[in-house]
């Protein structure tokens, strides 16, 4: 019932956002599309931190692989400009999943703050290669994309491009929510209460966390697809440590462990920098004031907030029925 | 007991931290159906014991034998793969979760379809049937939906033992079930242990000598690392030797 309930509103969300993005001015349309981008990499991000408790500080890194590839592709090869654009959207997880893969074998082992670093240390090498490369990658001007794909319909439009962005994320969005209800994805919510116990129930908990990993880069190859059409530029930028904190800080904002939390968490952090960047130059300030504030106040993050509501309700029509506090019971 | 091949077997098992030996050449059999307790004093080395058995930590040298083969090097999930679960002398279950939730990771651990990421774990008949048929035996059905962490510790303790028997196992080491329950409720976790399937053997570390000589028939004494005494269990009552380790005199 309960989480029928939810589904609602979550469809519900979703059908305004189609319906009403559209009719918004352009800006509004290019900032839906980049929060739908980065919402896939906050879910990615989610499956690590919210389901298996693995902080990690490198997803910009899958989301640079996706990115730098079909750059690369468009501009040396003209490949993936056409119908083959699907292919590039294979190829993009395909390329998150593989460096995960790689990655994850030095990451996994660690636990807790070390795994922390590790994934920060991967993170940064990810973005030496794309910052020092010059040859492939190049270097600090990053790589400027062709017209977006063509193929029947025309990706240049920006309503067009939403509406595919729309369709990969929903997509996402359902795969995901399967995946942490599957048997798979609650031994992750077990991993995360308590590994030992687990091994001892009979998961091998590596190959678990390894395996979400992977899957988390593959989801995060995605978004770096899409992120290079809609941007236009891959650049070193995109792989800096500051957008793996900013896909932290979507996670945490909207709250870990629930999925749609990291998108909620994803459209208000672009919007906010959008919005507050035009507005003051120290806009920077306001979004780690907020970040600290949300993991003070409201670890649970905003979709914790009915909750946390419904629990004052109660406490509070508690102590005006019956006088005593609730403790001596 | 029984003349066939013994469930777990330790030969010559030692551990040691640095420079203190925890175990020290620890023999013993245990047969399919047997109840066997392993008593001591504190720091006697029991739980650093079960921890070699269960693989938690790994041996330094001797060997741990489980259905016959030599499973000393393998990690814990294989020996419970074999048939073997434990459990902690301090509460170790999935606190946030709800007691049927903590039951399906149990069933699922050793199931195949654990690596399932496709289809919802709620639309699986049989575990739900399993963890239905463990808690309405252990009496915890209606309250399945609660959070393991509302429960009494007496109840955590319960929920303990049924997350071990959801693997099935045909050999299962409780360590200190008792720990930390009322004379009441260990009256009831001892009556619990009797009707468990009499062909499982079991392995009990306790301090509640009540729960054991009720449970068990047999009783190994560790003391300082080492196998002082093995008796059945009217023996090590009587004996003079157990009296002193515990009482420190004659």
């Amino acid at each position: 019932m309960e989480s029928r309930r939810k589904l609602l509103i979550v469809i519900a969300a979703l059908l305004a956002v189609l319906i009403v993005t559209p009719f918004a001015n352009s800006y509004v349309i290019v900032l839906v599309t980049h929060a739908l981008i980065f919402a896939i990499l906050a879910m990615s991000l989610d499956i690590l931190l919210g389901f298996a408790g693995l902080p990690s500080l490198g997803q910009a890194a899958y989301l640079g692989m996706g990115a730098y590839l079909t750059a690369i592709l468009a501009t040396r090869f003209q490949f993936g400009l056409d119908w083959t654009f699907g292919l590039v959207v294979v190829l993009g997880i395909l390329i998150g999943a593989a460096t995960a893969a790689l990655f994850g074998l030095f990451a996994v082992h660690a636990g807790g703050v070390y795994f922390l670093m590790i994934t920060l240390a991967l993170g940064m090498c990810v973005w030496g290669l794309a910052y020092r490369w010059n040859s492939l990658t190049g270097g600090d001007n990053g790589i400027v994309l062709p017209t977006r794909p063509e193929f029947g319909i025309q990706l240049a439009d920006d309503v067009t491009y939403f509406f595919v962005v729309f369709g990969f994320f929903v997509a996402a969005l359902a795969l995901l929510t399967v995946l942490v209800r599957s048997p798979f994805g609650r031994s992750l919510v077990g991993i995360r209460e308590n590994e030992p116990r687990m091994r001892i129930l009979g998961y091998h908990t590596w190959l678990h966390k390894y395996l979400a990993f992977i899957i988390a880069g593959g989801f995060g190859g995605l978004a770096g697809v899409l992120w290079a059409h809609a941007h236009g530029l891959v650049s070193p930028e995109d792989v800096v440590l500051a957008t793996s904190v900013d896909a932290l800080l979507m996670v945490v904002l909207g709250g870990p462990g629930t999925l749609v939390g990291g998108a909620v968490g994803a459209g208000i952090v672009v919007f906010l920098r959008e919005y507050l960047s035009t507005l003051v130059p120290w806009w920077q300030y306001v979004l780690g004031g907020v970040y600290v504030l949300t993991i003070l106040y409201l670890p649970g993050g905003l979709m914790s907030v009915p909750e946390r509501i419904r629990g004052w309700r109660a406490r509070w029509e508690n102590g005006v029925r019956v006088k005593f506090p609730r403790h001596t019971s | 007991m029984n003349g066939g091949r013994p469930a777990l077997e330790l030969r010559g098992l030692s551990k040691s931290f640095g420079g203190l030996d925890a175990v020290r050449d620890v023999d013993l059999k245990i047969f399919p159906g047997d109840r066997k307790a392993i008593i001591g004093p504190n720091g006697a080395g029991k739980t650093t014991l079960f921890n070699l058995i269960s693989g938690v930590l790994p041996a330094t040298s001797g060997q741990v034998l489980l259905f016959g083969r030599d499973v000393t090097r393998w990690p814990s999930h294989r020996r419970t793969a074999l048939g073997m679960a434990r459990t902690f002398q301090i509460t170790s279950l999935f606190p946030k979760l709800t007691v049927l939730d903590n039951v399906l990771l149990a069933i699922g651990g050793l199931r195949r379809t654990k690596f399932v990421m496709w289809r919802f774990l709620s639309s699986y008949r049989d575990p739900h049937e399993k963890a239905r048929r463990l808690l309405e035996s252990a009496g915890y059905w209606e309250r399945r939906d609660v959070e393991v962490r509302q429960l009494s510790h007496g109840e955590q303790r319960q929920i303990e033992i049924v997350l071990a028997l959801a693997s099935d196992p045909k050999i299962l080491l409780l360590d200190e079930p008792a720990a930390g329950l009322a004379s009441g409720e260990s009256r009831e976790m001892a009556a619990f242990l009797k009707r468990l399937d009499p062909d499982l053997a079991i392995l009990l570390i306790e301090h509640d000598m009540d729960v054991v000589f009720d449970v068990v028939d047999r009783i190994s004494v560790l003391h300082f690392g080492r196998m002082v005494e093995d008796g059945a269990t009217s023996e090590i009552r009587s004996s003079a030797k157990v009296q002193e380790i515990y009482l420190g005199t004659g």
